[in-house]
């Protein structure tokens, strides 16, 4: 079996990917799609990338021996420690590389899509630290809802632009960046936040977060005597710290790969984010995926606590790697990751962001030899979630 | 013959195209369009296929494509409107729409029921020709001109690329902007001969083009116009009835036209 982590030119992973692109995002596309590959493989543009990841990130992120948490559950428990990354989440590693690249293309203008806001306070950080324009859609709900984040990136210098069509969340915040990159295709390059959109979005932005699982290598040989763990959990929104997580190890069968969805209320229930438990493909933000739709077509609004898996699709290579059944993804409910989360925080001391909660609930789902190596990929820090937590576990 | 072909044949200047979305206002407004349509001087007609994300798209196709879904329209219920109306109408009729309900209705399925409902072409921007190609062949097996869509940005090298796909006319839009766009039209009288001449096909002109004025406009350097937003909105507003809005509005864009 040659499952593989990149898509081939035309963008495809499989069956799944693609560029379905009105023709006014041609010439953008085209340029990205020809350029990308020769500028983040060149030296000049690693040399920066590495410095930057390095001495303004605070890379290499620790890989942490969960001590209590792995005696809990009987087996080896490492958390890669994305959450002590600078703005607080594995976001910036794709802003930091996306925004050198902008840079190289001439661009001026940078527009980015959030839901929660991780996405778009990443965004704004590396404008401002490359003195650009920066223009974040933001659904109209999720600017009430994360009123922290904005406030972030106005200070940071954004400017927040409110959606109000559809149901005003992530998908229209999309819908919204898109419109606005047709009308600007020249000034502009669009900073999209996972591993979603067409090619070579998807491509770009998972080589920008191999980093993960490329340093997690090293890691684990010095820790364990070997770089191979047993399992790699990660949460999935649009998929992109899960296919960095994953990425060095894709090829490597005896490396079990286990994603968590946003179950939401439950997978069986219209209150759900699990695009590849319970979707079919379609093609939504101009790439073909597993998506959450009616029979007519039509896009269902996802539903989970956490604002960072509310998504109706996910990366095409998620799709893939599930289809071709090289990875394993599980629906985890709202209920298990705030238990997670709790848990987490009495054992080791972290607080660790709702999306992440999903993926350490799965360590409950999983049946651990005692001698497993197990990685969890600790995505983001939880200090955007207080309020949450502050409400749901005084709620218990 | 192919009707989209023959109006062609017959026409090559001020010719109209009018869109609107199916559905919209009412469930069972799109006959009542279609028939007003007919009997108006508008040449040519464009059906939106409702969809809940149309990227493409600005402020008031979005809006009657949500309120569309909300009256429950869809494309089963689409082709029965059009199976009622179809020896009715005359005029050569194309659908427009996203390419994921095309997608999840079979497009096989939806070629068939195109051809057998009297739609003559389709116009799906998300499906560009890299994606197209998978399709090129159910398409053609069932007469449907597939219509592309060109920018005042198309290099020589693309509108090339384009033409080897393209039938029936090219679709060429305005300016920088999704649809209903109040910006003026970046495209110049020679871009538009360009498009014709390379692709070899008439053209129309898309996207900002809303009243008598910007249709001769149009007019004085292409094949036609379509107009969608601001005939869709012309619609919200028919105190007398949806026949004599649609009368009002064409002979509105038509004066001192034809
Ligand atoms: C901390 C954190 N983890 C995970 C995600 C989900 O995104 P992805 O699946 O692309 O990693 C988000 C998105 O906002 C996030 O903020």
């Amino acid at each position: 079996m040659n499952v593989k982590a990149v898509a081939d030119k035309n963008g495809y992973y499989g069956e799944f990917g693609g560029a379905y692109i009105p023709e006014m995002l041609y010439n953008n596309i085209s340029e990205l799609k020809s350029r990308y590959l020769d500028i983040i493989n060149s030296k000049e543009f690693r040399d920066e990338y590495m410095q930057l990841l390095k001495d303004y990130v605070g890379r290499p992120s620790p890989l942490y021996y969960a001590g209590r948490l792995s005696h809990h559950f009987g087996t080896r428990i490492f958390l890669k420690r994305e959450d002590l990354n600078h703005t607080g989440s594995h976001k910036i590693n794709n802003t930091v590389g996306q925004i050198i690249l902008a840079s190289k293309l001439g661009k001026k203008r940078i527009i980015a899509e959030t839901g929660a806001g991780q996405h778009g306070v990443a965004t704004a950080t590396v404008c401002a630290l490359k003195g650009l324009e920066c223009i974040v859609y933001m659904g109209a709900t999720d600017v009430e809802r994360q009123a922290r984040n904005v406030t972030l990136m106005e200070m940071l210098g954004a400017k927040v632009v409110p959606v109000e069509s559809g149901n005003k969340t992530l998908k229209d915040a999309t819908n919204e960046a898109l419109r606005d990159w047709i009308s600007n295709p020249e000034s502009t390059h669009y900073i999209i936040g996972s591993i979603v959109g067409p090619h070579p979005f998807p491509d770009m932005v998972t080589r920008f977060q191999s980093v993960i699982s490329l340093e997690m290598k090293s890691q684990l040989k010095e820790k364990t005597g070997s770089e191979d763990p047993d399992y790699i959990l990660a949460c999935i929104g649009g998929g992109s710290n899960a296919a960095g997580a994953f990425y060095h190890y894709v090829e490597n069968e005896n490396v079990k790969l286990i994603g968590a969805e946003g179950g939401g209320m439950g997978a069986e229930t219209d209150l759900t984010s699990a695009s590849i438990t319970t979707g079919r493909p379609g093609v939504l933000h101009a790439c073909k995926s597993l998506l959450l739709q009616t029979t007519d077509g039509q896009v269902i609004e996802p539903y989970s606590i956490s604002a960072g898996l509310d998504y109706p699709g996910v990366g095409p290579l998620h799709s893939y790697l599930h289809a071709r059944g090289r990875a394993r993804y599980y629906s985890i409910n709202d209920d298990d990751a705030l238990k997670a989360a709790k848990q987490m925080i009495e054992l080791e001391g972290i607080i660790p962001a709702l999306e992440s909660a999903h993926a350490l609930a799965l360590l409950d789902k999983m049946d651990f030899n005692s001698n497993d190596v197990v990685v969890v990929n600790l995505s983001g820090r939880g200090d955007k979630d207080l309020e949450t937590y502050i409400k749901r576990f005084d709620d218990e | 013959m192919n009707k989209i072909i023959k109006l062609f044949n017959q026409k090559s200047r001020n010719i109209l195209s009018l869109f609107f979305t199916a559905g919209y206002p009412e469930a069972d407004s799109t006959t009542e369009i279609l028939e007003a349509i007919e009997e108006s001087s508008a040449d040519m007609v464009e059906i939106g296929i409702p969809f809940s994300d149309p990227v493409a798209d600005g402020k008031v196709i979005q809006d009657s494509s949500s309120k569309a879904l909300l009256n429950g329209m869809s494309l089963e219920k689409l082709f029965e409107q059009l199976n009622v109306v179809k020896d009715r109408l005359s005029k050569p009729k194309l659908l427009m729409g996203y390419f994921n309900p095309v997608m999840q209705f079979g497009v096989e399925k939806f070629c068939k029921r195109c051809s057998e409902t009297g739609v003559d072409g389709v116009i799906v921007p998300d499906l560009p020709p890299g994606e197209y190609l998978a399709y090129r062949g159910i398409f053609e097996k069932y007469d449907l001109l597939f219509i592309f869509l060109v920018t005042p940005g198309t290099s020589k090298e693309r509108l090339k690329e384009i033409s080897g796909y393209a039938s029936g006319f090219i679709y060429a839009v305005s300016s920088y902007s999704t649809t209903g766009t109040s910006g003026s039209s970046a495209l110049k009288p020679e871009d538009v001969s360009e498009i014709s001449a390379i692709s070899g096909l008439p053209v129309l002109i898309g996207f900002g083009v809303k009243d008598n004025e910007t249709f001769r406009q149009a007019c004085s350097i292409s094949s036609g116009a379509i107009i969608g937003s601001a005939f869709i909105r012309s619609l919200d507003n028919s105190p007398h009835g949806i026949r004599q809005s649609v009368s009002l509005f064409v002979n509105n864009i038509r004066e001192e036209g034809d």
